[in-house]
């Protein structure tokens, strides 16, 4: 207890209500988990609607499933890949007090980051070219490629565009709160306000980052890969 | 006056700073509270018009004060208003961000920056709601049914829409503060099994914001983007199902029923004991139902659906789990009738609100037992009698609630008493009021009258015009206690720190509490609720 008092007298990050680092640091992230449950949830009620969906017309979907590309939806899942494993070894970076080490991880997710939004806006400018936007101007082939024979309802095409569209675009916007929660962690690197004994925002920031990934490791088997096995 | 001047030589969370930086900037979780009460306060008289409006057209059969399309639109805005903007926040909002960290003994909520972000978000949504009233209202019916609220709908939509998302957020996160304070924040001593039920209520209350609100946020979201991107997902001309609208928004919206009662059951389980001077029967059965409550409320949602087409097998089992919520709440009713058997009651005004809750919301939970029966919800679908059984459990419940706690803490929040004879007054007002308004609405229903029409047959006239009498006197009701607690903020008794010789941890602090609400961390080592073990000063008793 002795040295949990001491530590108290000496951090100016502890804020007034809390007793002690370890009880501020717990309450944040139990915060940051009972967040990261409510996303679930709202992502949730769009993996609800895709399910139902994909029972309903599954041909559609594995056509339309067909038009992503699947290389470019690879590579932005390693780049995604590839940002969580800079935000964990920032973290580390973060406990074992190496203040540079922490800004240069933190800088090159946040690349990562714009990397995979860069790439993501690449691939929803094709749909606007190829008219797989859900509205008006939709146009979407009937014929089901290898079996001439056999018709899909574009208007069902339409139901996987959608939620394409949903599901990745809320995505995105994960990823630019994400990008900005990252400028300002930089920002707090920068001015030294990590040490080994506070970095709470690196910790839940990189949870936050975490499932943001997580989420794009089942929207990226859902939405490109329905039927690629044939 | 000598007592006003004595009041301001201590200092406390209302004296502390002056002006209207010190308010809007606050962190301080009471100060959050009575912003949080000026504004629920204001969009319930909101609400009210509109309801008052509704009445005032049904006093004749013909539609003769507003047209269809008006009328659309004064019961969509009244329940959009009233429940997003009143009734979820009522009492988690301003009790529950007064009480939760005075109740465990701490100086604040986990977030206190976050809390009043949260009231920033409401304030935002409120706002939006509000010129989405102002410039023209929303006809969808509270519930935003597709495909009329995404293909024909040519009112606000995305807006009220838009306005109700952000809304949302404020509760995620106030739910989310509740769940943190209520884990990590606990004074030595105070352990689970020594926290008040209000607390449990609570805990129960925020688990549904936290898994339920973000399932309406998404679907809403949905609805915007419909309208906006002309987006398919629900749209039958794509082949998409607004039956799969409908499972979302009451995944949702079932569960919001709980989040405005369980709280209201949180209040009650203080005020019983407390004015019946006795330990609360069965502690932790009345704790458990609230959890209960709270899980089985999850599993019941397509109860609303039982007419909408949706398979017969699945209305059986959401059926069946429909009369097992009946369970916890029973407990609960059975409870708290036990606790006061043999109790030295007294009728103070929160005990009378207390008492109004229990029979209102056990005869709106038997009526809902009915609309859980398959062959009678056929019946009565979409009929007053729907109305009036909602409105028995967040009218007769949820809201008798709050004003109960409202009376019970308004010493502790303002530092002075309420005129009592006008509270018992006021409480015996809505009690008749809210009876006559809402009983003939029962028969109404069951005689076939449907809801959400302009017009009606010429021979339900006697019930409705009962109903919009019982309305006005509903209304005299609720402007009292704003009137006598406005009154009583300068003019008032000066509290005691414990008026009613409660128990909890919250009257062991100075009335109103200090800005950090204790002088020094207190350390728990007794029950909640021990009324047997507590020995009343010789002056209260005398008073009583």
């Amino acid at each position: 207890m002795s040295d949990s008092s001491v530590a108290v007298e000496h951090t100016p990050e502890l804020r007034h209500h809390f007793a002690d680092m370890e009880q501020q640091r717990n309450a944040a992230s139990l915060g940051m988990w009972l967040f990261l449950g409510t996303e679930i949830m709202f992502f949730g009620g769009m993996f609800c609607a895709y399910l139902i969906y994909r029972l309903a017309y599954y041909n559609e979907f594995a056509v339309a499933s067909r038009t992503l590309s699947l290389p470019i939806g690879t590579i932005n899942t390693a780049v995604l890949i590839c940002s969580s494993l800079t935000v964990a070894l920032s973290v580390r970076a973060a406990q074992l007090g190496k203040q540079k080490l922490v800004i240069v991880l933190l800088v090159l997710t946040l690349l990562f980051g714009l990397a995979f939004l860069g790439i993501k806006g690449y691939e929803w400018r094709e749909k606007f070219v190829e008219h797989h936007i859900p509205g008006s101007s939709f146009s979407f082939d009937e014929a089901m490629p290898g079996h001439p024979e056999a018709k899909i309802d574009p208007r069902h095409a339409q139901i996987f565009f959608s939620l394409y569209f949903a599901m990745t675009g809320m995505h995105a916007l994960h990823m630019i709160i994400g990008v900005g929660i990252f400028a300002v962690l930089i920002l707090m690197a920068w001015r030294g306000r990590f040490t080994p004994e506070y970095h709470t925002p690196v910790e839940i920031g990189g949870l936050y980052w975490h499932f943001v990934d997580i989420v794009w490791i089942y929207l990226f088997p859902l939405l490109y890969l329905i039927d690629r096995h044939k | 006056m000598a007592t006003a001047a004595f009041s301001h030589e201590r200092e406390h969370y209302l004296n502390k700073e002056y002006g209207i930086r010190s308010w809007l900037l606050t962190t301080d979780h009471k100060r959050i509270a009575l912003l949080y009460l000026v504004s629920i306060t204001f969009f319930f008289f909101i609400g009210g018009f509109l309801a008052l409006l509704i009445r005032l057209e049904l006093l004749t059969p013909a539609g003769d004060l507003v047209q269809a399309d008006t009328y659309n639109k004064l019961f969509t805005m009244h329940g959009q208003i009233m429940i997003f903007f009143f009734l979820i926040p009522s009492i988690p909002a301003v009790l529950g961000n007064f009480l939760v960290p005075l109740m465990i003994g701490a100086k604040d909520l986990a977030f206190p920056r976050i809390n009043l972000l949260s009231w920033y978000l409401y304030m935002c949504g409120g706002i939006l709601m509000l010129h989405t009233l102002l410039t023209g209202g929303v006809d969808t019916g509270w519930t935003f049914y597709t495909p009329f609220s995404t293909a024909f709908s040519d009112t606000k939509v995305i807006e009220a829409g838009v306005a109700i998302f952000i809304n949302g957020f404020s509760s995620i996160l106030t739910g989310l503060n509740f769940v943190v304070t209520i884990h990590r924040m606990r004074a030595p001593g105070m352990t689970f099994s020594r926290l008040p039920l209000f607390l449990w209520s609570h805990y129960a209350t925020s688990i549904i914001f936290l898994l339920g609100t973000p399932v309406l946020a998404i679907t809403l979201l949905l609805v915007v983007f419909e309208r906006a991107f002309n987006l398919g997902i629900f749209d039958p001309n794509r082949g998409g199902d607004p039956l799969l609208f409908q499972h979302l928004f009451w995944f949702y919206s079932h569960p919001a029923v709980y989040i405005m009662i369980l709280p209201s059951m949180g209040v009650v389980s203080e005020i019983v004991p407390c004015f019946s001077r006795k330990r609360i029967f069965g502690y932790s059965f009345v704790a458990m139902a609230s959890i209960g409550i709270a899980v089985i409320g999850f599993l019941v949602w397509a109860h609303h659906m039982f007419v909408a087409g949706m398979s017969l097998y699945a209305a059986l089992i959401f059926s069946f789990l429909s009369y097992l919520v009946a369970v916890p709440s029973a407990i609960k009713v059975f409870n708290w009738t036990a606790t006061m058997y043999k109790g030295s009651i007294s009728f103070s005004t929160p005990m009378l609100y207390a008492f109004g809750f229990i029979g209102l919301f056990t005869m709106g939970g038997l009526t809902g037992l009915f609309l859980a029966a398959l062959g009678v919800d056929v019946h009565v679908t979409d009929t007053y009698f729907v109305i009036a059984h909602f409105h028995y459990i967040m009218v007769g419940g949820a809201v008798m609630g709050y004003l109960g706690g409202m009376h019970f803490w308004w010493p502790k929040i303002s530092g002075r008493m309420y005129p009592e004879g006008w509270g018992r007054l006021a409480a015996l007002i809505v009690f008749i009021g809210f009876n006559l308004t809402f009983f003939p609405q029962f028969i109404l229903g069951y005689l076939g009258m449907p809801r959400r029409y302009w017009q009606y047959p010429p021979e339900f006239q006697v019930l409705n015009v009962l109903s919009t009498a019982g309305s006005t006197i509903l209304a005299v009701g609720y402007l009292l206690p704003m009137v006598y607690f406005l009154w009583s903020m300068r003019y008032g008794k000066i509290a005691d720190d414990n008026p009613w010789n409660a128990t909890g941890l919250e009257w062991r602090t100075a009335s109103p509490p200090p800005t950090y609400n204790f002088e020094e961390t207190p350390l728990v080592t007794w029950e909640a609720y021990e009324y047997d073990k507590m020995t009343l000063p010789a002056e209260v008793t005398l008073e009583r």
